[in-house]
């Protein structure tokens, strides 16, 4: 998943929550990344016509940003679900944000065809515990 | 600060797309392995299911392909064992692959060479995002990393020569 995915998967999360756009500072303290470095992402995504950015209001995905911002949570979904139940990583949260920048989409669409993902993902993807709400974990989170 | 506090566990740009410790480049290498694993399983059940109309070309491909991707598995399993990690055995990713084949199988004779197509490129594209990384990573790895290259680098050729015999097969029919 390249940095502009993560971005827009972030960008998604956060407009899904607080229901209005996001702020560039709320997007920034979620990457850990700078304002500067934040304002620069989104303005490629802008130009991609992949978000809108309105001053002082904050960033809002476009039809296409939020198509591109689905696919990136479901992948996000499946490596979390595959170290967790494949490999039965105890900290796949942790692995998962390490891993992600490093595979791809296709890469994760094979590794789909061995998990069992339900229907409605990453509709059910859950920010507070950073994970798919449906995941069976082979051990419980601590 | 709220968005901090509400997503702080969703900070997600922290790899930078490179690797940067040996667990990392293990964990790395044991979903190499998975991959190999998923195309020699499904290679062999494409395989049983062509049994009415045996296809001498498509079988062949589908042969080499079992053997090609068992061979990638034990070069990756032996960069694992350097580096102090577990394989995945073989036989649970069978069992996976069988327990959701009914759910992903191709379902004709071009979807079977289309499914081999996807493997090939998938194991391409996975190497090649796994070299860059580890190109871009100046970490010190507990095995050498002229060798890890050329292997990785090595494998990821013979992945993009599967691609093009799949694609000739797929051109001629």
């Amino acid at each position: 998943m390249n940095t502009a995915d993560q971005y827009l998967k972030t960008i998604y999360v956060i407009q899904q929550d607080t229901d209005g756009p996001a702020s560039t500072g709320a997007i920034a303290d979620a990457l850990d990344v700078s304002p500067a470095s934040a304002n620069e992402m989104i303005g490629k995504l802008e130009s991609r016509g992949l978000a809108e950015h309105e001053k002082y209001k904050g960033v809002q995905l476009t039809d296409d940003g939020i198509v591109r911002a689905r696919e990136a949570l479901q992948t996000y979904c499946i490596i979390e679900r595959f170290l967790a139940n494949v490999l039965a990583v105890e900290e796949f949260r942790e692995e998962a944000r390490d891993l992600e920048a490093v595979i791809d989409g296709t890469v994760a669409e094979r590794l789909d065809t061995i998990i069992d993902r339900q229907p409605e993902c990453p509709d059910c993807f859950d920010p507070e515990t950073d994970a798919c709400a449906c995941l069976e974990l082979a051990s419980p989170p601590e | 600060m709220y968005a901090n506090r509400r997503f702080g566990r969703v900070v997600t740009v922290s790899a930078s797309q490179r690797v940067a410790t040996d667990d990392q480049l293990a964990r790395l290498l044991q979903i190499g392995i998975v991959l190999e694993e998923v195309v020699e399983a499904r290679a062999h059940h494409h395989y049983r299911s062509l049994d009415t109309e045996l296809d001498a070309e498509v079988e062949t491909l589908l042969e080499d392909a079992a053997a090609e991707s068992a061979d990638h598995r034990e070069r990756l399993e032996a960069l694992i064992e350097n580096l102090g990690g577990d394989s995945v055995p073989f036989d649970e990713i069978e069992t996976l692959v069988d327990a959701r084949y009914g759910r992903t199988k191709p379902e004709d004779f071009d979807g079977v060479l289309y499914d081999q197509l996807c493997n090939e490129e998938t194991a391409y594209k996975f190497y090649d995002d796994l070299i860059e990384a580890i190109e871009r990573s100046e970490a010190t790895f507990s095995l050498d990393r002229e060798s890890l290259v050329s292997t990785l680098e090595t494998i990821r050729a013979e992945e993009a020569e599967g691609v093009r015999e799949v694609t000739e097969v797929m051109e001629r029919r």
